[in-house]
């Protein structure tokens, strides 16, 4: 009985810790996208927000990466599939003996980092262009073009095990009928083999695009002077960060989930015709409550009304109030800093002498971050704190004024410098003390 | 039209393994012929020669006198059933039939005329937009019939096309296979393992075993004039005893079997019996030409015990014992309204003529025998 409970215990544990790391990361990044904070956070909670969407719309460069990653991974589709169809229709054709060398050097790709696949791809290229005395603006050196060319090197190989698969459980008798009934080897690759595998170039294809789109090892090389979506990422995150990555990563995650509906809609409403037509064939009639069943998946349910609700939050929450919080939080702030300048000013006074003024502050701060009052980081980074206890207060009202400015329009592009490198290490240093 | 299949001193090896042996058949225009053998014997890799999916690995084979070395099976006169029927999953019944007349190019709208007359010859009228999987295996049986046939080949080969019916389709089929044949007058080249649906249907039967054809003959000449021990022992049933040639009078041999000294006819081949003086040799009497002697005098008679008895309507099915004998002999004997007139463990005399009865060499034999 105990042990019994205690089983349970462990499975609901393991059940919800599982999921928390699957779907917490996403879950937090989601929520930050809504958070009017500058940085992406989901606590403190300032206030909510669609306006990070509204930069990322306007991010010139993140939207010239999008849309090369987009062209690229198209290019990938077009060049990735065919090769993979021609490389898993090979493995069908060579000799018993050859198969497995075959198969390990075409799947040798997947195997190889992509770092080296990139570097190889632009050496391989420039030597081309090299020889035969191309100008730097030629196709040789086109990022575009090397980064298709050396995603698919790899892709290809991805896309050959989705062909393999799908060709293993191919009747070979087929293909010999159609031979056998006057159809030239084409014919009967096109009417009877093409057809089979239509299911997998689907697959392949969106296997093939996704990896593309996703790909960073071989593109920050391959790249060269041009830019793809996780090419602006990275260098986004090196250079400071704001909540319309999370916003990015909200559409990208909402595309996912409509995707994947759609799919296993598609999948339902295919398995259901099937068994209609089977149903038929033993001369039943297709019944309403089988067509029913296709809407009744509780998935598909889900993922419904996770779309509503929050298409439902953000167009309210976008009309309502989102000023009139800002304007609450900025008030509060300035109360904040207004007091905190006075208690500070009272402590100098008090203590007078300069030695003493080193230790306030870093008595103070504490206490005060513990009451989990909003909007306290930004003030107390660590460098706001040298600088106030070095200057003199009116430099340091200037210092503690300027974020409060920049949550105010997170909209404007001059807000980005505000986060260089150092200042983000420092916030995590701060927040690591919490 | 109808074409002759020759095949000439054809072997065919898998590396090591032989899987066809010095194969010559000759197979007239419109000639309903039938394989028949043992599972694994060759007999598809045989066919798959002929259709072209394999080429010999020596001999030739000729198919309406033409040499077809080097032409493929697209470019053969044949049209091959196969034996797990390979229709294509994906389209409608009709231009399954159909396929063969789309690859050639012909209009959608003929080829949909031409499928439909084909779906009433295979006796499936309005079937044609059907998806494969809907159908019944028998109706998938005709279906890949009607397949073939649009092709217009001058030889239909057919791998084991009824293999995988119930007893009732089977026969059923049978007969429509028949019917089609005589209708469409094309040569039909069959391969079974079941014999009954070689005997029935064929005009001449090879019999095969691990690639060697052992037999080529009608109906009658297989069954009552078996060429090998394997062929006695393969079709239809038969008793055996074991023993050697003590002599050989014109086309009778004499022969000391286990069970005694018995005459027996031999099959003659190329006008030469096939056994000499001392001689291991097989006798083999099938079941429905023993008989209690009843105090008649015959020239064979073996002594037994009655082990047990089956009333099987038509006919009585007797198993008896044999002293010195390996296998339980038996004996079907025609219900004529009369009682068997012994029991169960009484000794009876069995009796037969040396017409009845088979001395062959020693050799192999059919499995379970
Ligand atoms: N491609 C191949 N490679 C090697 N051996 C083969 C090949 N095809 C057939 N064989 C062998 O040849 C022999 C004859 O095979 P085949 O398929 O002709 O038998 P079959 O008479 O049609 O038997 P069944 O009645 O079971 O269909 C078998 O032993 C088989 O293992
Ligand atoms: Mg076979």
């Amino acid at each position: 009985m105990i042990a019994d409970r205690v089983r349970k215990f462990f499975v609901i544990g393991f059940v919800i810790v599982f999921f928390s790391y699957l779907f917490g990361p996403l879950l937090l990044m989601s929520v930050s996208a809504f958070n009017s904070s500058a940085f992406p956070r989901v606590s403190p909670f300032e206030c909510f927000t669609v306006e990070w969407f509204a930069v990322l719309a306007q991010d010139a460069t993140l939207m010239e990466g999008l849309r090369n990653s987009l062209f690229i991974g198209f290019g990938v589709v077009l060049i990735a599939v065919p090769m993979g169809l021609a490389g898993a229709l090979m493995l069908t054709q060579v000799n018993p003996r050859v198969r497995p060398w075959y198969y390990t050097v075409v799947i040798s790709p997947i195997l190889i980092p992509g770092v080296v696949l990139g570097i190889s791809t632009l050496v391989f290229w420039d030597r081309l262009g090299t020889m035969f005395g191309a100008s730097y603006d030629s196709i040789f050196y086109d990022g575009i073009f090397l980064t298709i060319v050396g995603q698919s090197t790899f892709i290809a190989a991805y896309a050959m095990l989705v062909f393999i698969s799908r060709l293993q459980r191919f009747d070979t008798a087929q293909e010999e009928a159609a031979l056998d009934l006057g159809a030239t080897n084409v014919q009967a690759f096109r009417k009877v083999l093409l057809p089979f595998l239509k299911p997998a170039i689907g697959s392949a294809a969106v296997l093939a695009f996704l990896a593309s789109f996703e790909n960073y090892n071989t593109t920050v090389f391959t790249i060269v002077s041009e830019s793809t979506l996780t090419t602006v990422l990275a260098s986004k995150v090196r250079y400071g960060i704001n909540p319309s990555i999370s916003a990015l990563a909200v559409v990208i995650v909402v595309l996912t989930l409509v995707g994947a509906v759609f799919y296993e809609i598609l999948q339902r409403r295919e398995a259901a015709a099937a068994k209609a037509s089977e149903a038929v064939a033993r001369g039943e009639t297709a019944t309403r409550a089988q067509q029913a069943a296709l809407y009744a998946d509780p998935a598909v349910i889900i993922a419904l009304l996770v779309f509503i609700a929050g298409f439902g939050t953000v167009y309210f929450a976008g009309t309502l109030g989102v000023d009139e919080c800002k304007v609450a939080v900025k008030e509060e702030k300035q109360r904040l800093a207004r007091e905190r300048t006075k208690m500070r000013q009272s402590l100098e006074m008090f203590k007078g002498a300069a030695p003493g003024v080193q230790t306030a502050p870093a008595t103070t701060a504490p206490k005060v971050r513990a009451k989990g009052t909003e909007g306290y980081e930004n003030v107390f980074a660590p460098s706001n704190l040298e600088e106030t206890v070095d200057s003199d207060s009116p430099a340091q009202q200037k210092q503690q004024e300027q974020p409060e400015e920049k949550v105010e329009s997170p909209g404007k592009s001059q807000f980005q410098n505000i986060f260089d490198p150092a200042n983000l290490q420092q916030q995590s240093g701060s927040g690591g003390t919490n | 039209m109808s074409a002759d299949v020759e095949l000439n001193d054809v072997w065919i090896k898998f590396g090591d393994f032989v899987a066809a042996r010095d194969v010559n058949i000759t197979i007239e225009g419109g000639e309903f012929f039938s394989f028949l053998g043992p599972s694994g014997c060759g007999k598809t890799t045989l066919l798959r020669a002929v259709s072209g999916f394999l080429e010999p690995s020596q001999g030739t084979i000729k198919i309406g006198g033409q040499n077809m070395a080097g032409i493929g099976p697209n470019k053969r006169p044949t049209a091959l059933i196969f034996q797990n029927l390979a229709l294509f999953p994906l389209m409608a019944v009709w231009e399954n039939i159909a396929f063969a007349l789309e690859v050639r190019g012909m209009g959608k709208a003929a080829r949909r005329k031409k499928a439909d007359e084909l779906l009433e010859l295979i006796a499936l009228p309005g079937q044609g937009d059907k998806l494969v999987h809907e159908l019944s295996g028998g109706q998938k049986q005709r279906v890949a019939i009607a397949r073939a046939l649009a092709a217009e080949p001058e030889v239909l080969l057919l791998d084991e096309p009824l293999s995988a019916l119930d007893l009732k389709l089977r026969q059923h089929m049978r007969t429509e296979l028949r019917a089609i044949q005589q209708r469409v007058g094309i040569t039909f080249i069959y391969i079974t393992h079941d014999q009954g649906e070689a005997l029935t249907m064929s005009d001449q039967v090879a019999v095969m075993r691990e690639g060697i054809i052992e037999q080529v003959g009608d109906g009658n000449n297989i069954y009552d004039h078996p060429a090998t021990s394997f062929v006695a022992s393969f079709v239809g049933e038969n008793n055996l005893f074991r023993g050697r040639i003590t002599g050989i009078d014109g086309d009778y041999a004499m022969v000391d079997t286990n069970v005694g000294p018995l005459k027996a006819r031999m099959t003659k081949t190329n006008g030469e019996v096939p056994l000499k003086f001392n001689d291991d040799a097989f006798v083999f009497v099938r079941p429905e030409s023993l008989k209690f002697a009843n105090g008649v005098n015959y020239e064979n008679t073996v002594r037994a015990r009655i082990a047990h008895q089956e009333f099987e309507g038509h006919f009585w099915q007797v198993y008896l014992d044999v002293a010195q004998a390996e296998k339980r002999i038996s004996m079907s004997l025609v219900n004529d309204g009369q009682e068997l007139g012994h029991e169960t463990g009484s000794e009876v005399t069995l009796g037969f003529t040396p017409d009845l009865a088979v001395a062959l060499p020693e050799g192999p034999l059919a499995a379970g025998e």
